[in-house]
């Protein structure tokens, strides 16, 4: 596997042995010394065109366990600020001598467009609206640690601004893919124009389907791209979307409560459900860092013994 | 005194198609006919002689974006591609909205390889909000009027720049139909692609609106519209509609709404973003059925020059608009008439004597080969195939989304005003 750009690029195969290799990895990573040589003398740049807390710190944290060097590109201190353009400022890293690039941007496509600028591997850590595929891979390492590796017939609900959604849609391919059933639930105007070709389906009543859910993942309100202007305000969509202490006395007794991060408490989702017992909100971000490691190693690794 | 015949070929415009050889002197058809002589002779042999072709919409990108395109290398990219007029826009940088910029534009455009003609925007700046000088500059010949790259979402102002066109007799309101409101962000067509690349749309519906609207429009004040690259099924309807009822409507579409679909954005390459975007199938067989039955008046490439720094950029950010010069004719013959769609006088006649109708500059060209008018010409081999390479074109621009394909239908000569400027498809200036 040269580059992660989608989920799309992942064959079952691929899933599989990334979901297995994860599980190693998080047993790596809860030694006393969590760390492997697997990628020694590799070399990874993490270049973020869009903020990001955990995306960022689980990538560096992961290459630095397979003690690989990791340079951290920051926009902020960086030549884009004098306006250089994004072909530029790849091609300047790249002549550095890289290996993989691991690149968030808000728009679509950008991380497919620069494999067409430089010969390292590049993996998308988010690319505008489009997909985020190692977020779905932690999220599938996830559910199939409480639910097992075979997904059939796990009921899914992706709940929120699906529309501005990145995470959804690659995690409503590889949980598809996986077996499970999805339904992403929004209002009208949050969800996509079209979801030919994505496999699941779509509901505007989270009520109605709640209590079947083995899996609610809520999402962020991205603000910052265009949501806000599609509802009438934050208190209407917590009323009628938002995941409230009351909504979560009718889940299912065994339901997982997922959220990519970074959170709205009490918007998408309220404080005491992320905290509550049904949460596995830190079991993803924990995760997130075995399953970067694993993706990593798929993609620089030598195929050897790994652990 | 310059002279040459064009022998061997056969003249297609209006009037049909006939053998026959075309001696050109001093700038006028002086002969037609069988075994013509003279001194210098252009091989029409299985060519067709038409008139020139005529672009309503061109963005020559002078002044303010010299890099991507100027007047002189957009009109030399315009006699390659078998055309003797074009029609530049108006969103320069400054635009042209004002007599001295029609002016300018005018001076710069004098020599060049095709007849540069300029149009004017309708509102100052394109902004919007008050009506630009439309006299002044029709003063000085500008007879279409356009704001675009923007449309004019007020219906009010609309409203005054038809009432207002009408006492500028010949001239006419060109619009790009796309409700602001409704793309605001959106990079290519609303859809199943768009929802699945997760790229903002543009949704048909925006282009339906404004058509609709503005058909209202013309009825009302009675002036005439004709409506810039149409690209849906619904906005071809409406104009077809408006058309039988007889109000006063043309239009236009590009090559790409005919050739390419929203899939071809799929690999995220900005060499296909352009506005209005690439649409659905369906939408292309619309505008190929509205090709066919003359709802759609005529061919324009919205030739959009951008530089490869430009879009070299994740699509989101690139700008719109593609080049379509040197490739349009040879579109037409490949998509449209050697599928059936159109027969080729057909599509010369989309190219050339119906645009120049809709521009006002029949006299000189689109009309039917006749002795005694000006000779702009272009000879076309319908048959001949050729491959499309950015880096062969004359365009100062490289973004062709049909870069790698083999056409059919290329220009061996153009002539204007008696001048050979394309010879053996060779730009000789």
């Amino acid at each position: 596997m040269k580059h992660l750009l989608s989920v799309d690029d992942l064959s079952r195969s691929d899933v599989d042995d990334i979901l297995d290799l994860a599980a190693s990895f998080l047993a790596v990573t809860k030694r006393d010394i969590p760390k492997v040589p697997a990628l020694r003398g590799k070399t990874i740049v993490s270049l973020f065109f869009e903020d990001s807390t955990r995306t960022r710190l689980s990538f560096e944290t992961a290459a630095k366990r397979m003690s690989a060097d990791v340079m951290t590109f920051s926009v902020a201190t960086s030549s884009v600020k004098k306006g250089e353009g994004l072909r530029d400022t790849v091609g300047t890293i790249s002549a550095m001598g890289i290996d993989a690039l691991v690149v968030r941007h808000s728009s679509a496509g950008a991380p497919l467009r620069i494999t067409e600028w430089i010969d390292a591997s590049i993996i998308n850590a988010g690319d505008g609206r489009h997909e985020h595929p190692t977020q779905a891979l932690l999220d599938a390492f996830t559910i199939t640690q409480h639910r097992g590796r075979d997904l059939s017939g796990l009921k899914v609900g992706i709940i929120g601004d699906v529309r501005n959604s990145r995470v959804a849609r690659s995690d409503a391919k590889l949980l598809t893919a996986l077996g499970a059933e999805v339904t992403l639930i929004a209002p009208p105007t949050l969800l996509p124009e079209s979801i030919e070709g994505w496999g699941c389906s779509t509901s505007l009543d989270l009520d109605s389907l709640l209590p079947e859910l083995d899996v609610v993942m809520t999402l962020r309100v991205q603000h910052e791209r265009d949501a806000a202007s599609r509802f009438p305000s934050l208190r209407e969509f917590t009323k009628r979307y938002g995941l409230t202490l009351e909504r979560a006395t009718r889940m299912r007794p065994d339901a997982l409560v997922m959220h990519p991060g970074p959170m709205n408490r009490g918007v998408e989702i309220a404080g005491a459900v992320a905290d509550g017992p049904a949460s596995v909100i830190d079991e993803q971000v924990t995760n997130g860092v075995a399953v970067r490691m694993a993706v990593l190693w798929k993609i620089l690794g030598s195929g050897g013994e790994v652990v | 005194m310059s002279e040459f015949v064009i022998r061997g070929g056969q003249i297609l415009d209006i009037r049909g198609l006939r053998p026959a050889d075309v001696l050109v002197r001093d700038g006028v058809i002086a002969e037609i006919g069988d075994g013509l002589t003279a001194s210098r002779v252009l091989d029409a042999d299985g060519a067709v002689v038409t008139p020139g072709f005529v672009d309503l919409h061109v963005h020559l990108r002078e002044p303010g974006d010299e890099d991507a395109e100027t007047i002189e290398t957009g009109a030399r990219a315009a006699a390659l591609g078998g055309y003797t007029a074009v029609i530049a826009m108006p969103n320069t940088r400054p635009p042209l909205d004002d007599p001295i910029m029609v002016r300018a534009v005018q001076a710069i455009g004098a020599d060049a390889m095709c007849e540069v003609i300029s149009s004017g925007c309708i509102t100052l700046g394109r902004d919007g909000v008050a009506l630009a000088p439309m006299g002044e500059m029709y003063a000085l010949g500008v007879r279409i009027f356009t704001d675009d790259g923007s449309c004019v979402m007020s219906a009010g102002l609309m409203r005054r720049a038809l009432e207002y066109s009408l006492g500028l007799p010949g001239s006419v309101i060109a619009q790009h139909a796309e409700d602001d409101s409704m793309c605001s962000g959106g990079s290519m067509h609303e859809g199943e692609w768009s929802s699945r690349l997760g790229i903002p749309g543009r949704p048909g519906e925006a282009e339906a609106i404004i058509v609709a609207r503005d058909i209202r429009l013309a009825k009302l004040t009675g002036a005439r519209i004709h409506f810039l690259h149409l690209s849906t099924q619904a906005a071809v309807d409406l104009v077809r509609a408006a058309k039988l009822e007889g109000v006063r409507v043309t239009c236009e579409v590009a090559p790409h709404h005919f050739t390419l679909t929203d899939e071809a954005c799929a690999d995220f390459d900005p060499a296909f973003k352009v506005h209005p975007p690439l649409r659905s199938a369906s939408d292309v067989a619309a505008v190929r059925a509205g090709l066919a039955d003359s709802t759609i008046d005529a061919i324009a490439t919205d030739h959009a020059p951008h530089t490869p720094e430009s879009k070299e950029r994740p699509f989101e950010e690139a700008p719109p608009g593609m080049l379509g010069l040197e490739t349009a004719a040879a579109l037409a013959i490949t998509e449209l008439v050697d599928q059936g769609v159109i027969s080729l006088a057909k599509a010369f006649s989309l190219l050339s004597s119906n645009p120049a109708s809709i521009a006002g500059i029949s006299d000189r060209h689109g009309a039917p080969l006749a002795v005694g008018r000006v000779a702009n010409i272009c000879v076309f081999d319908p048959s001949e195939k050729w491959l499309v390479d950015p880096n062969q074109l004359a365009s100062k621009a490289r973004n062709t989304p049909y870069a790698g394909r083999t056409l059919t239908g290329r220009v061996r000569h153009t002539i204007l005003r008696g001048e050979a400027v394309v010879v053996d498809s060779a730009a000789t200036r």
